[in-house]
């Protein structure tokens, strides 16, 4: 058995140690907000947090989440009220939609490293998020606004 | 597809009303000839309550629960939101608290449920208007009738009634046992466009905050007690059968469970793979890389790129193909000249690529079969599964999720009927993912074409244009080859063309491979609007013309030319430099007509940068505007790549892309600043989940044609190369 801490709650799970975190937090533990897209870190579906940090769930191996922190887009905020989901929600972002959970979490990440993000640091930050609906104008004009959100107290 | 969808609606009777006293008001249509009130009976309108569908697109309990059962797939175009934005306008209810379900798949009930041809919004906002509008009155008569008071003096808002002079309300709740008793007006007067308060506005998305939190469940999210997991190794040849296959070390994969042969049906073609299912998706694709399978590949061409396009340029070299139009005497006048244009444009096979790949759960128990998935026919699911497995219709229940994007992949039955046939092999629910390797590799794919475009100028005048087009047929892969032209060679073209230019000519020189291909969104007009629309920038230069005043000369219908004032005036088109990196295209399809205008410019160091896109769009009444937006901004980014990146390839009858890495999309880093612009107008409906396509790739070659006088006729090409 494995134990995973996946939104600050404890999970034991009986699986291959090798098996990529995306598989084992949708299909063992049960979140499907972490979209498979790819499998091979190229599109940024499955984009969790490590401890804070930006990972590619389907390339990240349970064994390497062992006493780590695991956020996914279901334990982001309590109220889909952070900031990056506020203001997506806000520019109305959302197409289809399956891209967005890895696209807010890498957001997030980017929203807490720099408080103003300019255009430039929204594309270096989100170059890896693809979104086949073609939503970048509004994924930029939203972290913009996060960044507003952000500023003025927003969780 | 859209306009005899659009014809089976109206021809189905309009139900007024269908209730139940103490229970439940259902509004809906039938697809009954007749046009009389109909009442549900108890059991019927028990079952609606309880979710089970009947005609009933609109439910109102009597605590005042609106629930909108929606008929049509949502997969990112807005339809799950703007069915509702439209019910909420003319039945005065809080948009924010309608209850929004998906409909099963039932023709008989809900008429053709296909989500495509961007048909859904067109194809029922009369119907709906009508329907809300009729409820609200009735409504407001069982008010009246409560209070003894003129139904003239109350008003409905917000799910309630009110009467004005006294100030008493009801919600509409308290409402329905007594309306359901009601006969419906016949003929209740819909509000005009200026009195709208929620149609027209841009409102935010209903599915947004789902989509925003992990909380909507995509076909790949569903789950179901006992679900099973599987992949499919797939023959890479597409058509091959399976010779053999050693399972052994495959079902030594922990949490493999079983490794069997399975046959999937695409349309009229069988295809053949080993399914290996297990106890997770994960494990299940570990089994399928530790299998090794033999495949039988005779029968059938192994195909490769430049053999399919070498042999339509070959074809369009000889044959004149079967006429789809023909005005005038296009040939006599091109034979009669010496100076005629004649170039062949070029377009790629191409991958839908959504982002969510393929996958369907089914559920089979022995004499029905039950399927989850993101798909965009469920219909059409219930018709190829039932005729496919020998099931009743009935007995093939269809289950639409969100759809993470369709593009008219999504239409198709064959993976539906896949997962069908692994859940009645293992005799538990089974959820089929296809990998993005499989999504890449197997199609259906949009058919790479080559047309032929000539033309003849003189004196500054279009004397005669003849367009022929070589490329698979798409509705070949549904019903047999009747001999006739494709229907949609000339999709995309402006049809008062047709008026101002008289010797004109489209024909489909037939073209077939053993690759499967399909709808992508917009479908021919993808590709046509690029030939068509380049060629006519052609002309217009022949002819020594502006390219948009050109358009405007031969256009005479006054809604293209307010298109053209409004294309001129959002992009500076008049002031201008000649040569500053200025194109223009116009195409229509699905009912809309969508202008571009591109602006490029020279990258230091090489290459070609797009400043701006400005993209006028006229499609009549519309719900949201901000929607419209959104899927037009989108389909410049699909253009881009389509224009500049995309294209599968065959190699021995093997496609050649894989996964992201070798079959990009464009991101955040590629894409040019777009700005939309939608013309008010009161006329009929049009689509826009795929018409905002077609004129980009036309509006950005000819921009660079513009700047650098180089004529781009194969896509795609490299923007850093040009």
């Amino acid at each position: 058995m494995i134990t995973l801490n996946v939104n600050q709650k404890q999970y034991q799970i009986d699986a291959d140690p090798n098996m990529p975190l995306l598989w084992a937090i949708r299909d063992i533990i049960g979140l499907t907000g972490t979209k498979y897209g790819c499998g091979v870190a190229q599109c940024g579906a499955c984009t969790i947090h490590l401890n804070g940090e930006a990972v590619r769930s389907c390339v990240t191996k349970v064994s390497r989440a062992v006493g780590q922190q695991v956020t996914t887009i279901e334990g982001l905020s309590k109220a889909n009220d952070h900031p990056a989901q506020l203001a997506w929600n806000e520019a109305n972002v959302p197409q289809c939609g399956y891209c967005h959970s890895g696209q807010i979490m890498s957001a997030a990440v980017l929203l807490r490293e720099k408080a103003n993000p300019t255009d430039a640091d929204i594309d270096a930050a989100m170059a890896g998020n693809i979104c086949r609906c073609g939503t970048y104008q509004r994924i930029r004009e939203a972290i913009h606004l996060a960044a507003k959100l952000q500023k003025e107290g927003a969780k | 597809m859209s306009v005899q969808e659009k014809e089976n609606i109206s021809r189905r009777g309009f139900l007024k009303l269908a209730g139940i006293a103490g229970s439940a008001l259902c509004l809906g249509l039938y697809v009954s000839e007749k046009a009389e009130a109909s009442v549900l009976n108890e059991a019927q309108a028990t079952a609606a309550i309880e979710g089970v569908e009947l005609a009933a697109w609109i439910i109102i309990n009597t605590d005042g629960k609106v629930t909108l059962i929606s008929h049509r797939a949502e997969m990112g175009q807005g339809v799950y939101h703007s069915i509702a934005q439209i019910i909420a306008e003319e039945l005065e209810v809080d948009l924010y608290k309608v209850d929004i379900q998906f409909a099963q798949g039932d023709e008989k009930k809900f008429g053709s449920q296909l989500t495509g041809g961007s048909s859904t919004i067109r194809g029922s906002y009369k119907n709906l208007l009508k329907l809300s509008a009729t409820a609200r009155q009735v409504l407001i008569q069982a008010a009246a009738n409560r209070w003894n008071v003129p139904a003239a003096e109350c008003y409905a808002a917000l799910g309630h009634v009110h009467h004005k002079p006294s100030g008493k309300s009801a919600h509409y709740g308290e409402l329905v046992a007594d309306a359901a008793k009601l006969t419906a007006p016949a003929n209740v007067k819909l509000k005009a466009r200026a009195d709208y308060k929620v149609i027209t506005k841009p409102l935010h998305r209903r599915d947004s905050p789902l989509k925003t939190n992990g909380e909507a469940i995509f076909g790949i999210d569903k789950r179901l007690p006992g679900l099973q997991f599987a992949v499919v190794e797939r023959n890479p040849r597409l058509r091959g059968k399976v010779k053999s296959f050693d399972a052994t070390a495959a079902l030594k994969v922990p949490g493999v469970t079983k490794v069997f042969k399975v046959v999937m049906g695409v349309w009229t073609t069988d295809r053949e793979g080993v399914a290996v299912v297990a106890n997770s998706t994960w494990a299940a694709m570990q089994g399928k890389k530790a299998l090794k399978v033999e495949w039988d590949d005779t029968g059938f061409e192994h195909i490769s790129t430049a053999e399919i396009f070498t042999r339509q340029r070959e074809l369009l070299k000889t044959s004149e193909g079967l006429p789809l139009r023909t005005q005038g005497d296009p040939n006599g006048v091109i034979a009669g000249s010496a100076d005629k244009l004649d170039v062949v444009y070029e377009t790629p096979y191409q991958s839908h690529s959504c982002m969510e790949p393929v996958n369907c759960i089914a559920h089979f128990q022995g004499d029905k079969v039950e399927i989850w998935g993101p798909v965009q026919a469920p219909n059409w699911i219930q018709d190829y599964v039932s005729k496919k497995m020998g099931l009743a219709p009935e007995k093939v229940i269809v289950n639409m999720t969100f759809l993470g994007g369709g593009f008219g992949r999504k239409a198709m039955p064959d993976y539906p009927h896949e997962a069908a046939v692994i859940s009645k092999e293992i005799g538990a629910p089974v959820q089929v993912v296809w990998t993005r390797e499989d999504d890449a590799t197997q199609g259906p794919y949009r058919p790479g074409i080559s047309y032929r475009c000539e033309g003849v100028v003189e004196n500054g005048a279009i004397s005669a244009l003849k367009f022929r087009m070589a490329g698979q047929n798409n509705d070949h892969w549904r019903s047999p080859d009747n001999g006739r032209p494709n229907r949609s060679t000339s999709e995309g073209f402006l049809k008062p063309y047709y008026d101002s230019i008289k010797n004109l000519s489209f024909s489909d020189v037939p073209f077939k491979t053993p690759i499967p291909t399909s709808f992508w969104r917009s479908v021919y007009a993808s590709t046509n609007g690029f030939a068509y629309e380049s060629f006519l920038d052609e002309i217009a230069h022949k002819a020594g013309k502006d390219p948009l005043a050109l358009r405007r000369e031969y256009l005479k219908d006054e809604r293209l030319q307010k298109l053209i004032d409004k294309m001129e005036a959002v992009s500076g088109w008049k002031s201008r430099r000649k040569n500053q990196g200025f194109g223009a295209a116009i195409t229509e399809c699905f009912g809309s007509t969508v202008g571009h205008i591109v602006k490029v410019s020279k990258k230091t160091g090489g290459g070609i940068h797009i400043d701006k896109v400005w993209v006028v769009v006229d499609c009549g009444w519309y719900v949201n505007p901000d929607i419209i937006k959104a899927q037009v901004e989108g389909s410049v980014v699909m253009g881009l790549g389509a224009a500049t990146i995309h294209e599968i390839t065959f190699k021995d009858g093997m496609v050649e892309q894989r996964n992201f890495y070798d079959y990009k999309m464009p991101r955040i880093t590629d894409i040019p600043l777009t700005e939309v612009h939608i013309i008010d107008n009161d006329a009929d409906a049009g689509g826009m989940g795929e018409p905002g396509l077609p004129a980009f790739a036309p509006a950005l070659t000819n921009a660079i044609f513009d700047l650098t006088g180089k004529r781009i006729r194969k896509l795609p090409f490299d923007l850093n190369a040009v």
